[in-house]
C-alpha cells in the first residue's frame, strides 16, 4: 500500500524536474514573491511576514492549477492510466501517489521561499509564532488547492481545460468572503464557512485553531476521496 | 489458466463485444484475429481488468477478473495497443517504477531488468529518454514492460507492428519461447504470424467468434475439404472422368497449363487421402503422372471468407 504510493509519488516528482515547465513556474513564484516581498518591506519598515505570507496565498490561486493540471489528465490522454490501471495498483493508491507528489513539489517551493523570512530573521527580529503559524497555514492551504486541481484534473484529458476548471473553484472559494457579504440567511453562512481566506486570517497571527485545520483536512480527504471514486468510474466508460 | 464466459461489452448502444467464450490452457499461445473493429482490444482490456464487462464472466489464474482483479492483475502483463510510455523517463527508470508496483525489491528489479531487455533487445537503449527512442524501440520497452514481472499471462494487443522485419522475426520468436510457461493472448492482423505463433486462433468479427481452432484444422474445415494437386499427361477430358469417378473425390477442376500437360484441383471428402488411389487410376490407364501433392488452404482465404460470410451462414 504505501510501498506504491510512494511509487507513484517518486515518479511524479521525478516528472516534475524532468520538466522545463516546473523550472519556470518555480522561478516565475520566487520572482513574484520577491517582488512582493520588497514591496512590501521597503513600505511598512518592519521585519514582519504576515503580509508576505497572505499574498503568498494569493499567488497559490495560480500556481496550484498548474501545478495539478498534468496529474490525472495527461495519463488518461497519452493512455498510460491503462498501464498503471492494470497493474496490481488501487485506484487509491495512485490518486494519494499522485497527490502526495504534487505535495512534495510545493513543499519544495515552500523551502525556497524560507529565503524570504531568513533575511526577515538575520535582520530584524519578527514574531516566531506567527512564522511558524503562518507557513502552516500556507501549506495547509497550498495542499487544499492541490486536491481541488487533482480533482479537476481527473476530470478530463485536457490540461487546459483542467487548468481552467482548478482556477474558477479556487476563485470562488477565494471570493466567497465577498459573496457572502452580498448575501443573507443560509447561503451566507455556507459561503462564509467554506471560504479559505477568512479561515486563512488567522493564522498568520500564530492561533492554529482546530476548526481551521479539521476544515482543511476536509476539503482534502474530500477531493482525494471523490478523485478516487472518479478515477474508477472511468473504467465504466 | 483463462476463461472467458458469454463476455459483453456495450460502448452506449453499440455491442463492441458481443457474447463471446473461449477458454486458454495454461501454457498455450492464442492468437486473436479480426479486421479492425472487431473487438480484439475491447476484450483484451477486459480480461486486463481495465474496464469492467456489461455481460459475462472471465477469470484469470483463477480469479475473477473483475470480483478479485487486483490479484488477477497480479498474474497478467499486458501491452496495450497504443503502448503509452512516459517519454520523459529512461526505460530503465520506467522499468523501474512498474518493478515497484508490482512489488518487486531492488535487487529483483535489476536482475528482470537485465533479464528483459536483453530478451527485448533494448539494452542499449536502457538510459536515453523514452520520447527520444524510434517507435520499434517504444513497442519493446512496452514488450520489456509487460514481460517485467515474469507474469503467468501475457496479454499482448498487437505486439509486432511497427517492428522492422529482422525484429519481427525475434519478437515472435520470444512470444513462441513464452510459450508452455507462460499462458499468451496475442492480437494481429496478420495472418502468417497466427500460423507462426499460435497454437490455437481466435476468430472475431463484429464483436462475436467466428471460429476456435488450431491452424491446421482451420485450414481443412474452411473448405470441408482437403485438395490435392495432379499434374497429369493425357487427354484431358478422359482423365477428369476417370477422377471423377474415384470414391471420396468431390470436384474436380481443370487448370490449364497451355502445354501437354493439364493440372487438376481434387477436392475429396475432409480426412479422406485419395492420393494413392489417384496414382493407381492414372497410372493404370497408362497416362503420365508427373506431380500429385496436397494443397493447404492459406489462413488468409480462411480469414477472408471467415469475415466476410453472411450472418448466419
Ligand atoms: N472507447 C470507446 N468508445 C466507444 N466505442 C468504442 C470505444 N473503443 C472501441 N469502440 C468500438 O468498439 C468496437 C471494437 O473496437 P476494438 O478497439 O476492440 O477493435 P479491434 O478489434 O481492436 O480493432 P483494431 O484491429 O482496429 O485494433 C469498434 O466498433 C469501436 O468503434
Ligand atoms: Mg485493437
Amino acid at each position: 500500500m504505501i510501498r506504491n504510493v510512494l511509487a507513484v509519488a517518486e515518479r511524479e516528482v521525478k516528472s516534475y524536474f524532468a520538466s522545463p515547465v516546473a523550472w519556470v513556474v518555480t522561478a516565475f513564484f520566487i520572482a513574484i514573491w520577491g517582488f512582493l516581498f520588497a514591496a512590501i518591506l521597503s513600505g511598512s519598515r518592519e521585519a514582519n511576514i504576515r503580509p508576505l505570507l497572505s499574498n503568498f496565498s494569493v499567488t497559490f490561486l495560480f500556481l496550484a492549477p498548474l501545478l495539478t493540471m498534468r496529474l490525472i489528465a495527461e495519463e488518461a490522454r497519452s493512455g498510460t492510466l491503462e498501464v498503471l490501471l492494470t497493474q496490481p495498483l488501487r485506484e487509491v493508491e495512485l490518486v494519494l501517489g499522485k497527490y502526495l507528489g504534487s505535495v512534495a513539489f510545493l513543499v519544495f517551493m515552500l523551502v525556497m521561499s524560507l529565503y524570504f523570512p531568513t533575511i526577515l530573521l538575520i535582520f530584524g527580529n519578527p514574531d516566531k509564532g506567527p512564522l511558524y503559524g503562518g507557513y502552516l497555514g500556507v501549506l495547509l492551504q497550498g495542499m487544499s488547492f492541490l486536491a481541488i486541481g487533482l480533482l479537476a484534473s481527473s476530470l478530463t484529458q485536457n490540461q487546459i481545460i483542467s487548468v481552467a476548471v482548478t482556477f474558477v473553484a479556487l476563485l470562488l472559494f477565494w471570493l466567497s468572503d465577498a459573496f457572502s457579504r452580498l448575501l443573507s440567511g443560509p447561503v451566507a453562512q455556507v459561503a462564509q464557512y467554506v471560504s479559505i481566506t477568512k479561515r486563512f486570517e488567522d493564522m498568520p497571527q500564530g492561533v492554529i485553531d482546530t476548526k481551521d485545520l479539521v476544515f482543511f483536512l476536509t476539503v482534502i480527504i474530500g477531493c482525494l476521496f471523490i478523485t478516487t471514486q472518479i478515477v474508477a468510474a472511468r473504467r465504466w466508460r | 489458466m483463462i476463461t472467458v464466459e458469454h463476455l459483453t461489452k456495450h460502448y452506449g448502444r453499440v455491442a463492441a463485444v458481443d457474447d463471446i467464450s473461449f477458454e486458454v490452457p495454461k501454457g498455450e499461445i492464442l492468437g486473436f484475429l479480426g479486421p479492425n473493429g472487431a473487438g480484439k482490444t475491447t476484450t483484451m482490456r477486459i480480461l486486463t481488468g481495465f474496464m469492467p464487462p456489461t455481460g459475462g464472466v472471465a477469470t484469470v489464474a483463477g480469479y475473477d477478473i473483475f470480483k478479485q482483479s487486483l490479484e488477477a492483475r497480479r498474474h497478467i502483463g499486458y501491452l496495450p495497443e497504443t503502448v503509452p510510455l512516459y517519454p520523459e523517463m529512461t526505460p530503465r527508470s520506467y522499468l523501474h517504477f512498474v518493478g515497484k508496483i508490482r512489488g518487486m525489491d531492488s535487487n529483483l528489479r535489476r536482475a528482470r531488468i537485465s533479464d528483459v531487455a536483453e530478451k527485448c533487445k533494448i539494452e542499449d537503449m536502457l538510459d536515453r529518454h523514452i520520447g527520444k527512442l524510434s517507435k520499434g524501440y517504444r513497442q519493446r520497452v512496452g514488450l520489456a514492460q509487460a514481460l517485467l514481472g515474469n507474469p503467468d499471462v501475457l496479454i499482448l494487443d498487437e505486439p509486432t507492428v511497427g517492428l522492422d522485419p529482422r525484429q519481427i522475426i525475434e519478437t515472435r520468436q520470444v512470444i513462441r519461447d513464452l510459450g508452455g510457461e507462460h499462458t499468451v493472448i496475442l492480437s494481429t492482423h496478420i495472418l502468417p504470424e497466427v500460423s507462426m505463433t499460435c497454437e490455437r486462433v481466435v476468430i472475431i468479427n463484429r464483436g462475436k467468434v467466428a471460429a476456435i481452432d488450431t491452424p491446421a484444422n482451420l485450414q481443412r474445415r474452411m473448405r470441408g475439404t482437403d485438395e490435392v494437386e495432379v499434374e497429369v499427361r493425357g487427354p484431358s477430358e478422359a482423365v477428369r472422368a476417370a477422377l471423377e469417378s474415384i470414391p471420396d473425390v468431390v470436384s474436380v477442376n481443370e487448370r490449364d497449363n497451355g502445354a501437354e500437360t493439364c493440372i487438376f484441383e481434387v477436392g475429396c471428402s475432409v480426412g479422406m487421402d485419395v492420393r494413392e488411389s489417384i496414382a493407381r487410376t492414372i497410372v493404370q490407364r497408362g497416362w503420365g503422372l508427373r506431380e500429385l501433392r496436397p494443397t493447404a488452404v492459406s489462413l488468409e482465404e480462411i480469414f477472408v471468407q471467415l469475415v466476410t460470410a453472411e450472418p448466419g451462414t
